[in-house]
């Protein structure tokens, strides 16, 4: 997207996620996090990662079964491809609602399943694609751009 | 105020041994939706909830989050703190509830981000 391409440094990574494993949730995220702090990526930039990441990742733990992270970073983007094998999404238009949730009671009372995931990834990022089959799993992508791009 | 003043002020709890004592507060944020603090809390806040989860040591650490005050003697489990010790995260309990400590806290200048 951005300009550039045989100079451009790329880093990518693949983090594997557990799914149900509450006292890992999070890792993945703050890995990445940490990366672009040390590539001296903007804290707002950092941020709005910081969230989309997350709510992907919580996503995965608390409904799949497994899932992984697969990340590129070039000097002007990040992209993640959160990919897990799990339930899937019935509806992604409803799921993407802010307010919709299929969470069960027990996930409700740690906090979650508020209906704030997708919307909160959606409106962190520079574009977004979901691609969800009932009983497979769900492939969600986003790119945020490092230069500006101020989002939602 | 910085975390460890704060901590003596308010009569909080130390429920992890702060490492952070001398890291400044800087405003806070009270919600018990950790998508909504995901959003919204900047780092450096205190955040203010029911919440005892081990998920809240996992928000405040990406969050960077100066301290979370667990409120309405709600204890969190050893798996919570035990996780906030390895992340150095600072996990503090009030007697009070919520509304109470929040009230408290911006009384004494801690104030929110509005938005």
């Amino acid at each position: 997207m951005s300009g550039g391409s045989d100079s451009e440094e790329k880093i990518h990574m693949q983090l594997p996620i557990r799914g149900g494993d509450f006292s890992k949730a999070g890792e993945a995220s703050s890995k990445i996090k940490n990366i672009l702090k040390q590539l001296g990526v903007s804290p707002a930039v950092i941020k709005r990662v910081a969230i989309a990441c997350f709510e992907s990742e919580i996503n995965i733990v608390a409904y799949a079964n497994k899932g992984q992270f697969s990340v590129d970073i070039t000097t002007g983007e990040i992209r993640v491809l959160a990919k897990d094998e799990g339930p899937g999404i019935e509806c992604v238009e409803m799921a993407m609602m802010e307010g919709f949730s299929t969470a069960p009671p027990e996930l409700r009372e740690m906090g979650f399943g508020a209906g704030m995931g997708l919307p909160n990834i959606k409106k962190a990022v520079d574009w977004i694609k979901i691609e969800s089959q009932v009983g497979v799993g769900t492939e969600l992508e986003f790119k945020i751009l490092f230069g500006g791009g101020e989002n939602g | 105020m910085k975390i460890g003043e704060m901590a003596e002020r308010f009569g909080f709890e130390l429920l992890t041994t702060p490492r952070n004592a001398e890291m400044e507060v800087e405003g806070g944020y009270a919600s018990d939706l950790l998508s909504d603090v995901i959003a919204r809390a900047e780092s450096g806040n205190v955040w203010v909830t029911t919440q005892t989860h081990v998920n809240i040591v996992a928000v405040a650490s990406l969050k960077e989050l100066a301290a979370v005050v667990i409120v309405s003697g709600r204890k969190p489990d050893e798996e919570t703190i035990d996780l906030a010790k390895t992340k150095g995260v600072c996990l503090l309990g009030a007697q009070s509830p919520a509304y109470e400590v929040a009230g408290r806290l911006y009384e004494a200048g801690i104030r929110g981000s509005p938005k």
